[in-house]
């Protein structure tokens, strides 16, 4: 009996792994910058070039950072629902747009909805190498003291708004 | 009449020929090199050799024309340029992207799994297949037929021939 059995057994034992092997993606490399402070910068606005923003600036609030391109076409499935959330006034969501030309990043605002607090402009790539930006739309939680402490990397969805983003910017909201 | 026409085909298809073969002739120029130091790119390219190219993830940052691997290797030859050791801008990286980003990964708790497995699992199939052969030699061994069972064996042959010839 036990013959016949182990075999059935150790097959069992590679179906498992297999089985969760089918759920992981492995495009979602985990970040090393989880519960580490969020790299500074200092940036041109999008809307008024001559406007710097600065990340100290967000010092004290829970803020969200999304990173986006007009030449990015995931970042169009996600954009409706980072209006929707910009007019519930939950959380400040902060445009990062990488990579990407002022005047079509600006027209593609116009004629897709503009959640952003401000948008900034990165127009090399480099804020998006410090902050291990490597598959746009990508978006960071960043608490009150400046430490990131979620990272969505593709486009954010319903289910991963109601079940991680918004119960965790609620929890970071009621710390000091 | 004829005869000339064949004369200029035959004219015609030897000028298409050796038309086909202006091509070999070569017009290219020998490759540009990219880097206007190459003392830095060289650097850059043993460096990037190394690293996985996180949008394609099984090229490494050399051989990738990703737009990441492009971004990367600017930044790399900046930091070269920068005076910066090759372990400061390897750790830049990591600090940015994890150890995912290493093909030679470090040993360390998380990764025990990953290089020790083979190893783990190499000893575990040769232990059974040890295991499997003594028991298979025991078994071969303790075939011992007695005299009688011999003789039994011989007749039941025997009886076989015989059933065959009939």
């Amino acid at each position: 009996m036990m013959r016949y059995l182990i075999p059935l057994f150790a097959f069992m034992v590679l179906a498992a792994f297999l089985l969760v092997g089918l759920t992981l993606n492995p495009r979602q490399v985990p970040s090393p910058l989880i519960d580490k402070p969020a790299p500074k910068f200092q940036l041109n606005h999008l809307h008024q070039p001559e406007q710097i923003m600065s990340s100290d600036e967000n010092l004290g609030k829970v803020w969200m950072l999304n990173v986006w391109a007009s030449w990015c076409v995931a970042c169009r499935d996600e954009h409706p629902l980072l209006v929707q959330l910009a007019r519930t006034g939950i959380v400040p969501i902060y445009g990062l747009n990488y990579k990407d030309e002022r005047n079509t990043a600006l027209q593609w605002l116009k004629r897709y909805g503009d959640p952003y607090a401000i948008s900034i402009v990165d127009p090399d790539g480099k804020v998006g190498i410090d902050y291990g930006v490597y598959g746009v739309p990508e978006t960071y939680v960043i608490d009150k003291k400046g430490i990131i402490r979620h990272k969505q990397i593709g486009p954010v969805t319903v289910d991963s708004l109601e079940k991680t983003i918004i119960p965790l910017i609620k929890e970071l909201q009621q710390q000091a | 009449m004829v005869r000339q026409f064949n004369g200029v085909m035959k004219a015609a298809a030897l000028a298409f020929v050796l038309f086909l073969l202006i091509p070999l002739t070569g017009w290219s120029k020998e490759a540009v090199p990219v880097a206007e130091n190459p003392e830095v790119e060289k650097r850059m390219l043993l460096l990037t050799e190394n690293l996985r190219c996180l949008v394609c993830q099984n090229e490494t940052i050399a051989d990738s024309r990703a737009d990441f691997s492009n971004d990367i290797r600017r930044e790399i030859r900046e930091q070269i340029k920068a005076n910066k050791t090759d372990q400061e801008i390897i750790q830049f990286l990591v600090d940015r992207y994890g150890d995912f980003v290493l093909y030679d990964p470090p040993i360390k708790p998380t990764t025990f799994l990953l290089w020790f497995g083979p190893v783990i699992l190499f000893v575990f199939g040769l232990g059974s297949l040890i295991v499997y052969l003594r028991r298979r030699r025991v078994q071969i061994e303790d075939v011992s037929l007695s005299q009688a069972q011999l003789e039994e064996a011989e007749a039941l042959l025997n009886e076989d021939k015989k059933g065959k010839n009939v």
